[in-house]
Parts: structure tokens; sequence; C-alpha cells
């Protein structure tokens, strides 16, 4: 069925409304990047096992959604049960039973799997009750969790491709770029660029092609909003592209996605495929004489290529090196055209700002930094996942009130934002608003949106030895101040960690760093030293440490520290078989003894240990 | 011991592509996943069937970490170095995984049954620390049960 006039399409949202209505409950299982890893394709078949044999009255295997990420992925997998919003986590495959026979046949809630808050004890029976939810506001995530990515109806139930109606009947397309920058949305890849002005620019250069491209290439290690969205949300980044498109005047856009995303790069498949089915991508888009298709390109790994004009080689099948920008790619950029690179989260924002309008979009968050900004939650934090906030919360609210604080009560000591090109922040910068330019002055960054939380068994030059490492086997070698420079650097670091390092070495790290910066041709180079940078400026003393006192305070550094058995240990005979080079030995009920000349400190045994019995000297 | 290739798949595979240089990475991505690396004669075959020159092929096959010109094991064991799983103890699993198979990351068995590679993040950072052994994710890795989880695809096959 095609889709062609909005008429058609509310008739449809219209109709979709009321077959959803005929489902009396809904049983959402969370198919998130952490419960997928949890195991919730198990929970599903079981699902569909019991369903098969037992009927249910009017609850069919219809109302069993696979659904995109929930968020807390700490606790997956999730099942949340539709009208009520009873919230489920830590499901079982042995609990699907339960759930069948109690919850869903009587009504009856099983206590045990509900969400158990870390501060009171108390469990907590629905979804937005939970604190982890209460301080998020959803825009960019706004249907994850709540339809089934590869059902498109569920997807236009809720406004889907309203504003594609929208703008293609009713806004020209500089109507389109004025609400957009009216918005003030900026991109959301990292560099906080604003959008509008970008679409802008595209629309004002002389050329008969224009290219749209989403960056789907998420590469920053920490991070998977974009993951969740391409995998949970498939439409509204299409949505976003055809509003894009229509506004810079393209025929043809590009997702590219990263290859370790298999999910994101099938979901988007059915998507493309469904969009066009309806008429929402193709010839004569809403019956006009609009046109658009989107192909995915997918990328074979290479970091550098979230960098917009290695972007763009990749997706055109060459080798990702970045050029030199004196012309910027809006202007030439794929196959030299002009070109709109923007990421997965900016384009899933724009259509809540066509629909509701950009004053709308910028009464959220601050006056610099409008809107909202989805983050991942990870590292050391009770309540690791997904979350979005309005720009401007405190980093002491995203890890307090909704992260839980620090996990196992130990103490925060940083906090890691912007990938390998951002920076980690101390205690004292816990106040300060997650915007765009606070965190650059900070001497971090917004970056992709990765946030990891590190506490004081943490050590701050093992983190910057090892985003370093990371860049080095990044670098795409094109320019020598980058390909060399790093690696110097990163040598210099382990040096440190070695404690064979002296404090002018220091120094001139610090002086290789600014060389460094001023001479890299693209993002990754000129942002390499960050890691160090940002560390060497809040964590002085642990590089003092490591250099003056041959310690590592954090415990990590292997050549600083050495492991011991104290009399806590119960004799358990854990820590034995993990050893790799069978240094401990004992018996059981015995204390163990761990010998030193064997150890190669791999920490295995620290891992196991039940009962705090090995102490990190 | 490498693997005997059939030059007629190979054509197959290519040819579901458009036949133009921009389906480079798309056409080497099909054959790295049918034959787990890509042979000498994927490159040549690759080379002709879509115009371009052999070094450029080479060229984007060497610079992408998606490719292998060596032949993978039947299984792949991948462990996150991602951030979050980096200050959870995945450098500990590593080694772990690295002892219990006798090789190094990057390496394969010599029978080709595991092949042991480092991934920068696969995205489940929730679930650090994160082991994949072909398509089956672990999460919360326990150094100690690394053994247990190779043990269980040993057994499988």
């Amino acid at each position: 069925m095609k889709i062609d006039s909005p008429d058609k399409l509310n008739a449809w949202k219209e109709e979709c409304l009321q077959k959803d209505a005929k489902l009396k409950k809904k049983v959402m299982v969370c198919f998130g990047p952490g419960c997928l890893a949890a195991g919730c394709r198990e929970i599903y078949a079981k699902f569909e096992e019991i369903l098969a044999e037992r009927k249910l009255g009017d609850i069919t295997l219809e109302s069993f959604k696979k659904t995109g990420c929930h968020g807390l992925c700490e606790k997956g997998p999730l099942v949340v049960i539709e009208p009520e919003g009873i919230f489920y986590n830590r499901v079982r495959t042995s609990q699907v039973k339960d759930i069948v026979e109690k919850t869903l046949a009587k009504g009856e809630i099983i206590e045990r799997l509900l969400y158990k808050n870390p501060k009171t004890k108390e469990r907590v029976l629905k979804y937005h009750d939970i604190d982890f939810y209460k301080k998020q506001t959803r825009l960019a995530l706004r249907n994850l969790g709540h339809i089934d990515p590869d059902n498109i109806e569920d997807y236009v139930m809720r406004d889907g491709y309203q504003s594609v109606a929208k703008v293609l009947t009713g806004m020209t397309p500089e109507e389109v770029i004025d609400e957009v920058k009216l918005s003030g949305i900026r991109g959301r890849g990292g560099g906080g660029f604003p959008a509008g002005r970008k679409w802008a620019t595209c629309r004002g250069v002389e050329s008969d092609v224009r290219y749209v491209i989403c960056n789907g290439d998420e590469g920053d290690p920490g991070a998977f909003m974009d993951r969740s969205i391409m995998e949970g949300d498939p439409h509204s980044v299409l949505e976003g592209m055809i509003v894009a498109s229509y506004a810079v005047g393209a025929r043809d856009a590009y997702i590219y996605v990263r290859e370790e995303y298999p999910l994101a790069v099938q979901h988007l498949y059915q998507a493309i495929d469904d969009a066009k089915e309806h008429g929402f991508l193709g010839e004569n888009i809403m019956g006009t004489d609009f046109s658009l298709d989107i192909h995915i390109s997918r990328g074979g790994g290479a970091f550098v290529c979230g960098e917009s004009s290695a972007l763009m080689k990749s997706v055109a099948g060459e080798v990702g090196e970045p050029r030199a920008k004196y012309i910027h790619s809006v202007v030439k950029g794929l196959w030299d055209k002009p070109t709109v690179l923007n990421n997965v989260e900016t384009f899933a924002n724009i259509p809540l700002i066509m629909n509701k309008g950009g004053d709308w979009f910028r009464s959220i968050g601050t006056e610099k930094s409008t809107g909202t900004k989805a983050f991942s939650l990870v590292g050391k934090v009770e309540n690791t996942g997904l979350i979005e906030v309005p720009m401007g919360t405190t980093l002491r609210e995203i890890i307090y009130d909704i992260g839980g604080g620090i996990k196992d009560g130990r103490k925060f000591k940083a906090v890691q934002t912007g990938g390998p090109s951002g920076g980690c922040l101390p205690e004292d910068k816990l106040d300060l608003p997650v915007d765009f330019d606070t965190l650059t002055k900070a001497g971090s960054m917004m970056g992709s949106g990765g946030m990891i939380v590190m506490d004081d068994h943490t050590c701050m030059v093992d983190v910057a030895k090892y985003f370093l490492k990371f860049l080095v086997d990044e670098s795409c070698g094109k320019d020598v101040p980058c390909r060399e420079g790093l690696y110097q650097l990163h040598k210099m670091v382990v040096k440190v960690t070695e404690g064979k390092a002296s404090e002018a070495d220091l120094q001139l790290m610090e002086h290789l760093s600014k060389y460094i910066i001023m001479g890299s041709l693209c993002g990754l180079g000129k942002s390499g030293p960050n890691p160090f940078l940002s560390t060497v400026r809040y964590f002085r003393d642990e590089y003092l440490a490591h250099i003056i006192d041959k310690k590592c305070p954090g415990g990590v550094c292997r050549d600083l520290i050495r492991f011991e058995i104290n009399d806590k240990c119960t004799g358990c005979t854990a820590c034995i078989a993990p050893c790799p080079v069978d240094a401990i030995t004992g018996e059981k009920d015995k204390i163990h003894i761990l010998d030193q000349e064997k150890c190669t400190k791999c920490g295995a045994c620290y891992a196991v240990c039940q009962f705090d019995a090995i102490d990190i000297i | 011991m490498k693997p005997e290739i059939d030059v007629a798949e190979l054509k197959e595979i290519i040819s579901h592509s458009p036949q133009k240089p921009s389906s480079l990475i798309a056409v080497l991505q099909d054959i790295q996943r049918k034959f787990h690396y890509l042979p000498p004669e994927a490159i040549k075959e690759t080379s002709s069937a879509l115009g371009v020159p052999l070094s450029q092929v080479y060229s984007v096959a060497t610079f992408y970490s998606a490719f292998s010109l060596e032949p993978r094991g039947k299984h792949t064991c991948r462990i996150c170095m991602g951030t979050a799983c980096h200050i959870k103890g995945a450098p500990m699993a590593l080694e772990q995984a690295e002892d219990q198979l006798g090789i190094k990351a990057g390496q394969t068995t010599p029978d080709l049954r595991f092949t042991l590679e480092v991934v920068n993040c696969v995205g489940a950072c929730a679930m650090a620390p994160v082991v994949i052994i072909d398509e089956k994710y672990y999460g919360n890795v326990r150094v100690d049960k690394m053994k247990r989880y190779l043990d269980g695809v040993r057994d499988e096959d």
C-alpha cells in the first residue's frame, strides 16, 4: 500500500492504533545490546514455546514484541508488560513459565522479578517509578522499548513519518532549514556543529547532485547509543534523513554502519524495504515530485572512518584516509559533490523538531546546547545502560541519581567522556553541566556520548595508555605527527607505567603533545593527545606516584604492584585453577600461598576471590 | 594448510553487487563472510570484475580490520577491549583465552579451530567485560569462566 498523502497516512495511523488497542496485553521483550548479551533470545523462544502449547485467552503471539533497548542494560534481560508497565528484570528462562501462568493468566505480580531500589531495598512495580528513568527525557530514544523495530505499523502508530507528510506537502526546503536552525540542534556525533547551518551551506552550493549521509560508524569504545537507535528504531533515522534530503535537495542518501553491528544492518534493511513498500522512499514520495533512495554502506572496522572525509572515501569503496579540509565536505564531499553528514542521533531528533517546532526543541536544554543528549552510562556505576537527559544536566545527577552511584560502594575517581579524543574529569568537576562548550572547556568533550565512570581501582596512567594504544592502532598513517607522534607518546606512557620514566619525560610528553595537535591532518591526531593531557592535568599526582614513588595507586600497573594473600583466606581453592602460571598452592580450608617468583600479576586470583583475601600492594 | 577455493563460487559472490569500483568493500565483505578470509584468488577476481587495480584491492583489504588475508579458524573468539571492558578486567580475560588456546590475539590455532581476536567495543558495554564466541555473547565475564566457555564450544564440535 502506497501512502501518497497526509490523509492516507493519518487513516493508516488510525487503523494501526485500532489494531493495537485490540491487544489486551503487550509483552515487550528487550532485544537491546545488553539484553542480547544476557540471553533475551532464549527468553523470547521460551515464551513462543509455552504459547504454542497453551491457550491464553486474548493473548496471542502477536502480543509479544521484540523491542529495542529499554536502557537499564545492567538488569537484563528485561521484560515489560503493558499496559500496566510492569517491569521485570534479570528474567531467566526458567521463570518464563511463571510469568505466563501468574502475571499474564491471573494478573499476579511476581515480587522477586521486580526491580529492587538499591538504596531503599524496596521492590519497584512500574517502569517509570524507577529512579533510573525518572530524571530522563527521552526524545531521540522515544520509541526504544515501545515498538518492534521490524514492524512499520508500530512506528506509524507513534506518529511515524508524520514529519515527512508535513514537510513534503506543506513546507519549502528553505522553511525546513529555518526550522532546524531555529531549533538550535547541534550535531550529536561529537563536533557539535549546528545542523541547520550545515544544511543551509550544502543547499547553497551550486551543484546538480547533492548527498546526505548518516554516520552510524559509532567507533568510540564505550558508546552504543547509535547502535541502540539503529537497532531499536531504524525508521526514525530514515525519517530524519528523508527530511534532510528534501531540505538540501538530495536524490540519494547513504547510511554508513559499522560492521560490528550486524543487527543494526539487518533492521535498517528491513526498514528501508518497508518504507519503500509504503512509498516513504522511492519515486514521488507523498505524491510530490520528490524522490529519494537510501543505501546502506557497511564499514570495514576502521575507527578513522568516523571522520567525515575518511567516511566518504570508505562509502566510495576506497581506503578510509582523511584529507586536508581546506574545502569542507558540505561543499565537496562524497564523489566531490556537496554532502551533508550527520550522525544517527541527530537524524532521530529531526522528525520531532518538524512535528513540534524548533521553538519547542530549544525550550529544552541550555541556550547554546539545545535539546537532549543520549549517553551510554557504563563502567563502575550501579545502573549501567542507555540514558537520555536534557543538555545542562550535571555529571553528578547523571552518575548518582540516574546511575545510582559507584558500584560496590567504592569511591569515584573520574568520568571519561568523548571517546579516545575526549578526556577524564575528576570529582571536583562533577557539578559541571553537560553541554558541548562546558565539557570542551574542562578539557574533555561531548563526543558521541560514551560516559565511562571509573572508581579508585582504576589507574589513570593506564587509562591514558589504553586510549593511546587504541589511537596508535587506528591511526591511518597518512601523516607523520599522528602516526609517529602518538606512537612515541604511547611508548613514553608505557615507560611511566613500568616505573622507568623521569619527571623530564613528563615534560617531554607534554611538549610532544603540542606538536601532535598542531601538525596532524584530521581530528584523530588533533585530539589524540587528549587522553594523556587530561589525565596529566587532573591526576598529575598519580603520574608522579608512578615516576617518583614507583607505585601505582590504582593497583593496576603490573611492574609496580604485587599480590599477597591475607589471613581472610578461607582456603576455598577458587583461585588455584584460574592462575595461568600455577603460582598459588594450598589445600582446602588452609590459607593458600602465592609464589611471588612465579606470579605474573595477571589479577585472575583477585578477580575470583569472594573473601577479600587478596591484597594489591 | 590452505583450504581449496572454488573460483566459480567466488564469481557468484562477486556478481551479487553492482560491478563498479564503489562496491569494492561490500564485495570483499561478502567474500570474507563466506570464506572467513580473503584468498589470493579473491583479490584477483575482485580486481578484474570491478575494474579496480590489484594494488588498490590489496590496499583496501589490508586497511580495514574486517578483512584477513590468512585463513581463520572455524570458531572466532573475540574479546572486547572497549573502555568499559578494559577497566572491568578484559585484559585478564584475554590472558586467560591466550593461555587456554595457546595462541596470541590475532592468531589462529594450527588446527584452524579457533581464531582469537581483540575488538574495539561491540557496544554491549553495560555487560562489560564481554566475550563473543562465534555469535554468542558472554557478559560480565569472570576470568575463571573462560575455560568453560571455550570448552563448551569444543564439546559442540
